[in-house]
């Protein structure tokens, strides 16, 4: 039975001979992310800004500006409305009251669903949440803390076990693959929260993974044919593991797909992050990554010594069949 | 490779076997699972995005406790001046700036009141400081500033009390149930599952129950209550519900009785008026103090202050003894009811403030399981068929493998007593897509070697050794990212980390070791000639 193949036998392609043009296109998007965050800014949820959020369910599709009328009319702050991806669902963002007063947030949702309520029948309230300006400040250090410790800690790890190059191109990748989903959530102005920054890590941790295999198989083959010079080497590597990357890939966008489309709205933006991310991941492990080694001047015969001489003795050093 | 033991298939398939068992408890209602006697097993926790609930995360107000930590000491310090048969006259004691200063009337005390002082502080923290430090300024003034570890030790106690109250007051408003856990130096989380309107919680823990009873300064002038400066040894209180109209009125700073010496509190009602009121009960002490503060201001008015406030100043008609006395206020059942279990409870010795809230209706969180519930069981389909039709009979290993995994990982949740949240279902989903990887990178593998001519047989131990070495790299900087997430998240991201690093362990083992013993026990039975993969 023929099996379905994604990627054929033997694949011959040049990645290596366009690496300055997807450095020029990666350079190119990364800026561009980096200038929609700055100019667009991210839309922080309010764990990150603090606030108050409620979430209404109307009966139908509401009508977004009558709504906003009626939250502005109630005199409770400034009101940002936003449509989830059920259309019938809305969430309400409001600053918290000034008074520490245990009673005043309360009353402010009080307020906001006895007004809606009236307007609208049949509306429900399934979901609130307050965060302050404290926790919120909190939450983006710790947000921020966990991201970088995550790129520092692989670039470590894969320095150790490798070597440099391949630490600092595998963080430059994954700190790309970051860059680019912040630009996508300040492109769609979807709204960024605690779940997005768990996304975020988790593309960081599969991006690695992707990444990783084809380190280590571009290692494997430096001590396999040693005098192959980089450029092919690296090529016929990214080749070689080229029918995994795009297998895995698929498998688990076929995994996020369900999600999306079945997982409720709750999860939208957070599964969009990742799926994302795994396209964008895998375009970076293919074609910068591995690239970058070359751009950083790894050299095998250097690593050879290194290897040899750590390894000595080690079962997988020794000569191969 | 080929070299699978009957004792090593026996404790792979018995390990399995045990993780897969352990997740049906948790796969089943929970009733049912009581039926088929599962119920004391192990489950797996729903978070409360999932089971719906209320999240809050009180903070010690720092200020507050700063305050009541100096009022203590100035407590302290002029019970032990006035001990012994020495008294040490002191005045123009001040408690600005988070110390405590005085003077000492005769300049020659001032060694020994320093002494007496010395008795006073407590050891705090581990370089051997003390928690107040004791200063002489200008010989006869003496300022005590509390230290660092001092302001941490009282902060520490603080919150250890305060914790117990909340947990006290929350057991007794019936809910089912709640976590109640300390975090950090000053803070306190707690979830209460089911609990659809949390603003009764709410109100009930921001409140700080310090009861105090202190009589009415009927000397005061209205102009001096407009003005806010009360005669001297007395204060001016707010009132809100002042049937006089002024919501402020004039009490003596002394407290004649406090709430410390309740013994029971309770809602009931006004016999003539049917308005709500608390009945409380007071110790033998307490009831003494009562009885005689009671004769001996028959006819005043007497001011019950609650948390800085003055709930009613009712006149004292005739003595009150035995110990039992009423408040009454504006109050409704409700109210009166939260107060009764505030004082029950004992007073917060900080004041707690919501700095976190998180509610989610039941209705949602079911809705969200059942969204989460279809996409995971689509998700499954999608994978087993893809992997199915890539890879034939190496792929159907892979399956089993994945759905083992998908029911190992439930077990090791519910084994952990880990908590399933939102972004959970989504890890789970994601490592149902990520549990492939570790099969992929064997059948690709496996393939590889194959086309280059290697007999079956050494194709498929190539496969698993030269995969196996890369899976465990890749498998530990993955792992590394989850632990951080693990570490520094909070609720949901550490919610989504457990999953993952549980999915992590478990797929590694299911994809390398189980399905390995699958093809080497087919490839020891059917001696295949050649490889279809």
């Amino acid at each position: 039975m023929p099996f379905l193949k994604l990627v054929p036998d033997n694949t011959n392609i040049g990645f290596v001979r366009v690496r300055h043009i997807a450095f020029i296109l990666t350079a190119l998007l990364t800026v561009a992310s980096i200038a929609a965050v700055g100019l667009r800014g991210l839309n922080l949820g309010v764990d990150f800004v603090g606030g108050l959020m409620v979430e209404a369910k109307f009966t139908g599709p509401p009508p977004l500006e009558a709504v906003r009328a009626n939250v502005d009319s109630l005199g409770v702050g400034q009101t940002t409305l936003q449509q989830f991806g059920d259309p019938k669902s809305v969430s309400i963002r409001l600053p918290l009251p000034e008074s520490s007063d245990e009673g005043a947030t309360n009353k402010v949702v009080a307020k906001v669903s006895d007004s809606l309520k009236k307007e609208y029948p049949g509306v429900t309230f399934p979901r609130y949440d307050t965060v302050s300006g404290k926790v919120s400040d909190e939450l983006i250090q710790n947000g921020l803390l966990a991201v970088v410790l995550a790129v520092l800690g692989m670039a470590v790890f894969s320095w150790f076990r490798y070597e440099w190059q391949f630490g600092v191109s595998t963080a430059v990748a994954v700190v790309h693959d970051v860059l680019m989903t912040l630009g996508f959530f300040a492109i769609t102005q979807m709204e960024f929260d605690l779940n997005i920054v768990a996304a975020v890590l988790t593309i960081i941790g599969y991006s690695i993974n992707d990444k990783m295999v084809i380190d280590d198989r571009i290692r494997e083959n430096m001590r396999k044919y040693r005098q192959m010079d980089m450029k092919s080497l690296i090529d016929l590597s990214v080749n070689e593991t080229l029918p995994r990357t795009v297998m895995t890939s698929v498998t688990i966008m076929l995994a996020l797909g369900a999600l999306l489309i079945f997982g409720g709205h709750v999860l939208r933006g957070f599964t969009a992050a990742m799926l994302l991310g795994i396209i964008v991941g895998t375009y970076s492990s293919v074609y910068v990554s591995s690239s970058l080694l070359i751009s950083l001047g790894l050299e095998p015969q250097k690593f050879d010594k290194k290897a040899s001489s750590k390894s000595a003795g080690a079962e997988r050093v020794g000569p191969r069949s | 490779m080929l070299d699978f033991p009957r004792w090593k298939v026996l404790s792979i398939v018995i390990a399995l076997a045990i993780g897969v068992l352990l997740a049906i408890p948790s796969l089943i209602p929970e009733g049912d699972a009581a039926r088929y006697g599962l119920g004391g097993m192990p489950r797996i926790n729903l978070g409360l995005d999932l089971s719906g609930g209320s999240h809050l995360m009180l903070e010690a107000d720092t200020v507050d406790l700063a305050k009541n930590n100096v009022a203590r000491m100035e407590e302290q310090v002029r019970a032990e001046m006035r001990r012994g048969d020495t008294k040490i006259a002191i005045g123009d004691i001040s408690t600005t700036g988070g110390r405590l200063s005085f003077f000492v009337r005769d300049g020659a005390q001032v060694d020994a009141a320093v002494e007496r002082l010395r008795t006073l502080t407590q050891p705090a923290g581990m370089t051997g400081q003390r928690d107040w430090n004791v200063a002489v300024v200008d010989s006869t003034r003496i300022v005590l500033t509390p230290t660092d570890s001092g302001l941490k030790a009282a902060t520490n106690s603080a919150m250890d009390v305060a914790t117990e109250v909340v947990r006290k007051r929350i057991d007794e408003l019936g809910t089912k149930e709640p976590t109640i856990i300390r975090q950090g130096a000053d803070r306190i989380i707690v979830q209460v599952p089911g609990l659809q309107d949390p603003s009764a919680l709410k109100a009930l823990l921001g409140k700080t129950a310090k009861l105090e009873f202190k009589l009415v300064d009927q000397s005061a002038s209205p102009e001096q209550l407009a003005s806010g400066r009360a005669p001297v040894g007395s204060e001016i209180v707010p009132y809100p519900d002042n049937p006089g109209g002024t919501p402020v009125i004039a009490l003596k700073r002394r407290v004649l009785i406090s709430g410390d010496e309740l013994i029971n509190a309770q809602q009931g009602f006004d016999q003539q008026t049917n308005e709500a009121i608390v009945n409380i009960t007071f110790n033998s002490e307490g009831g003494r103090k009562f009885a005689r503060v009671t004769q001996e201001n028959t006819g005043k008015p007497f001011a019950m202050v609650l948390d800085g406030k003055v709930i009613s100043a009712p006149n004292i008609n005739e003595p009150i003894l035995g110990g039992q006395a009423r408040i009454s206020g504006r109050f409704t059942v409700e109210s009166a009811n939260q107060l009764a279990i505030a004082l029950r409870s004992g007073k917060l010795p900080v004041a707690l403030k919501v700095v976190e809230e998180r509610t989610v209706g039941p209705e949602m969180g079911a809705d969200s399981i059942k969204a989460g519930t279809v996409a995971s069981a689509i998700a499954v389909l999608a994978v087993v068929l893809f992997m199915w039709a890539a890879y034939g009979r190496f792929g159907i290993y892979a399956n089993l493998a994945v759905i083992i995994n998908v029911f190992v990982i439930v077990g090791v949740m519910a084994l952990l007593n880990a908590t399933l949240t939102l972004p959970g279902i989504a890890g789970f989903v994601l490592t149902i897509g990520a549990a492939v990887d570790a099969n992929v990178l064997i059948n690709e593998r496996m393939r590889e070697e194959y086309r280059r001519g290697r007999t079956p047989v050494q194709a498929v131990e190539l496969g698993y050794k030269e995969a196996s070495r890369t899976i465990f790299e890749a498998n530990v900087t993955h792992a590394i990212v989850g632990l951080i997430m693990f570490v520094l998240g909070s609720g949901q991201i550490k919610g989504f980390a457990i999953v993952l690093l549980i999915g992590i362990a478990t797929s590694v083992f299911t994809a390398v070791v189980f399905t390995r013993m699958l093809v080497a026990l087919w490839l020891r039975k059917a001696r295949p000639t050649t490889l279809n993969v």
